[in-house]
């Protein structure tokens, strides 16, 4: 299968500038450094990790709102960067983001059905009934009475505005949807119906979803795959099962081990991570994770793990990734 | 239980004066906790949660908000008719409370360590090198390396779950009996979530401190928890030891939230969901707040509010049907014994 989209050593490093009078470059904050991922059409791929490593800047690279400094972005086969910006344009129309605050990332002056219909008038269409059918047509769709078209975002709830959100996303037709933090403002309850509502309109429509988030249980429950960040990296991927069942970064494994219980039966004193995530503009030499990792060796400082496959469908950037493995069952006697 | 509890709610009722006239934001709430004890309170956003917590700390600006009717006792004494100086006396010594907001809680102005010493002088009326030793001592206790030095530092300097561990070192500077920690790590990554979670137990052990938990995160119940309250449009929906509460939810509001939460033990497929949304502020429904939502409401749920029953020891719900759940309807997880 070829990819939808394809990351090929992805980077971004932002310039940091001091200074007021004579501005002058003092550094750069490697948000993404060297992240190449896949994604194939009508899956999910969840993206995890710390806050500040860089998931954000990762959905923003893959849409094109942001320019790499290295690597590519391919969609269907294009690389993005060699495209005119009309091209560019109709391109991204196969790709589109939904937000986790949709106040802020709806215009509060604009009504349902402008906010809607919006990405479809760049587009170039301007058949008025046919636009205003489409409106209604995908309120429906999300869970909204098309009798509320006329309203203003702040007539809605917090979950009803995320509907509104996926409805002006899915207006054009798309084949991607990056889903940035989408349902983690919202409350569990609501929450669930928007998970719900995202797994439907895959079905119906083919979608592959980038989701990005930092619940590992709403990532897992939701992905078919999932990378896992780690300071601008990717240190694993594999698909859902595979992760669950073979935890192999010692940063997955400190991930999993902080997720809060499902029962109180669960209980249990497990190991903790220490510290806090590093300075993206100095991260750690060799391998990212070394100063919090509790099985660091000197080789860890010294040489950066690469990502490279541990098994199939499971890569791994660590160099003892091998130790974690479970052990085999034995033979009978 | 023979002797009084640490804190004591009795029907507590807190009101706003709003556009729309005086409305509750919090109505009837009771419950008790004893030292030692960390009472977890969940419910959803704008269920009443940190103005409970507010409500017993009598930090709510009156006016707009005004305590109704009710009851909060502290080891025994009424804090509603004690005079405001001694009620003073005891928030930030005795009774210490972590805010859901650090940034706006701590002030940007004041280095961390001048606002964890003047905590500390205000209470307990120390000569400055003590305080400041005290001071550094409790940065420590709570995990910010190189404590000294930190206390120069200005709270925007700071990493979230840092300005957290401040937050939590202020109100534990004068050893508290009792701590109120109102979403002390929402906002913060698992892991660091995981640190304070460990560091706040260790301390209740520590010390013995009561600890009312505030949050909307199943899993920091299912964490932390020794006995829960669900909170409902203002309302107490229902309480229950925690393992009661995970294994034999009655309430089809605490039931709904156990199964829409998203577990790394579940099995993927449909969450469970509860239809609709959360009711607005003085939406003033004359019988059960959550009918609306409720696949269980009949006539009499919408008459007049149901009254809360006792299920079993400790066990008390505030629903008609409690004992009834209804096809459609979230069922509780199974989890091994
Ligand atoms: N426009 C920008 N200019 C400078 N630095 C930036 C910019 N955007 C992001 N960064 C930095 O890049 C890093 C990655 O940010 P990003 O928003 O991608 O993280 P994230 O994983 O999405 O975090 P969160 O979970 O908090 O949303 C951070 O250190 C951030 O401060
Ligand atoms: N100062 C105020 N004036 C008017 N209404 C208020 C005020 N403070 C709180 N409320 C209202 O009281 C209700 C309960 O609010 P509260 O902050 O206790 O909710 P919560 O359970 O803590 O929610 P969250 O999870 O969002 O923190 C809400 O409807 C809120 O809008
Ligand atoms: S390479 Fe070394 S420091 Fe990095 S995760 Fe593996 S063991 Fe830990
Ligand atoms: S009292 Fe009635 S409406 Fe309220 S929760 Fe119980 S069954 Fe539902
Ligand atoms: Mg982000
Ligand atoms: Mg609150």
């Amino acid at each position: 299968m070829t990819a939808l989209l394809a990351l090929e050593a992805v980077e971004k490093h932002f310039p940091v500038v001091e200074g007021v009078l004579r501005p002058r470059v003092v550094g750069h904050v490697r948000a993404v450094d060297g992240v190449s991922l896949a994604l194939n059409p009508g899956e999910t791929l969840g993206l995890v990790g710390e806050s500040g490593c860089g998931k954000s800047t990762v959905g923003r690279l893959a849409l094109r709102l942001l320019a790499p400094t290295g690597g590519r972005v391919v969609l269907d086969g294009t690389d993005l960067a060699a495209l005119a910006p009309a091209e560019l344009r109709r391109l991204r129309q196969r790709m589109q983001i939904v937000f986790q605050d949709p106040m802020a990332a709806l215009n509060p002056r604009m009504t349902v059905e402008e906010i809607i219909l919006e990405p479809l008038h760049v587009q170039g269409r301007r058949d008025r009934q046919a636009l205003r059918d489409r409106a209604a047509e995908l309120m429906e769709r999300v869970g909204l009475s098309p009798e509320h078209l006329r309203r203003h975002p702040h007539e809605f709830s917090g979950g009803q505005r995320q509907r509104i959100g996926i409805a002006r996303a899915l207006a054009p037709g798309p084949r991607l949807i990056v889903c940035d933090e989408a349902v983690s403002a919202l409350d569990v309850s609501v929450q669930a119906q928007i998970v719900n509502l995202l797994a439907e309109l895959q079905r119906e429509f083919g979608l592959a979803y980038l989701f990005i988030g930092h619940d590992l249980a709403v990532v897992k429950h939701v992905s078919d795959r999932i990378a896992v960040m780690y300071l601008g990296q990717i240190v694993e991927i594999a698909t859902k099962a595979e992760l669950f069942a073979r935890t192999l970064h010692p940063y997955t494994r400190a991930l999993v081990a902080a997720i809060p219980v499902a029962h109180p039966r669960l209980r249990r004193p497990r190991a903790r991570l220490t510290g806090d995530v590093p300075s993206a503009m100095a991260p750690p030499p060799g391998c990212r994770f070394h100063p919090r990792c509790p099985h660091a060796e000197a080789r860890c400082s010294a040489e950066a793990p690469a990502l490279r496959p541990v098994l199939p469908g499971h890569a791994v950037a660590c160099h003892f990734a091998e130790r974690f493995l479970p052990s085999p069952p034995r033979p009978n006697p | 239980m023979t002797a009084a509890p640490l804190l004591q709610v009795e029907g507590l009722t807190t009101l706003f004066r709003t556009g729309r006239g005086e409305v509750a934001a919090v109505e009837d709430v009771s419950f008790a906790l004893a030292a030692g004890e960390v009472l977890g309170i969940v419910g959803e956003s704008g269920s009443g949660k940190s103005v409970t917590a507010l409500s017993v700390m009598g930090l709510l600006p009156e006016p707009p908000a005004r305590i109704g009717a009710g009851r909060i006792r502290f080891e025994g004494r009424d804090l509603l008719a004690m005079p405001a100086r001694e009620r003073r006396a005891l928030r930030g010594a005795a009774m210490g409370m972590v805010f859901q907001e650090p940034m706006t809680s701590l002030n940007p102005v004041f280095t961390v360590g001048d606002q964890i010493v003047e905590t500390i002088r205000t209470h307990d009326r120390l000569p400055l090198s003590a305080a400041r030793d005290r001071a550094v001592a409790t940065l420590a206790r709570v995990g910010i390396p190189s404590p000294a030095r930190r206390m120069q530092d200005y709270p925007h300097q700071l990493s979230g779950g840092m300005r957290q561990r401040v937050m939590i070192a202020i109100a534990l500077a004068c050893a508290p009996r009792l701590l109120l920690a109102d979403e002390p790590t929402t906002a913060l990554d698992v892991t660091i979530q995981a640190q304070l979670l460990d560091l706040m137990r260790d301390l209740q052990t520590e010390r013995g401190m009561g600890i009312v938990l505030i949050t909307h995160n199943m899993g920091v119940i299912a964490e932390f928890a020794d006995r829960v309250l669900v909170m409902y449009a203002g309302r107490v929906a229902e309480e229950a030891p925690v393992e009661a509460l995970f294994d034999a939810p009655r309430h089809p509001y605490t039931v709904g939230l156990i199964g829409a939460t998203p577990t790394l033990e579940g099995t993927g497929g449909a969450l469970v969901t509860i239809p609709g949304t959360l009711p607005r502020l003085g939406d003033g429904l004359p019988g059960c707040g959550f009918a609306p939502r409720c696949l269980r409401a009949t006539a009499a749920c919408r008459a007049a509010p149901p009254p809360m029953v006792e299920v079993a020891p400790g066990h008390r719900v505030a629903c008609l049907h409690w004992d009834r759940p209804t096809p459609g309807e979230a069922r509780a997880p199974r989890v091994p014994a």
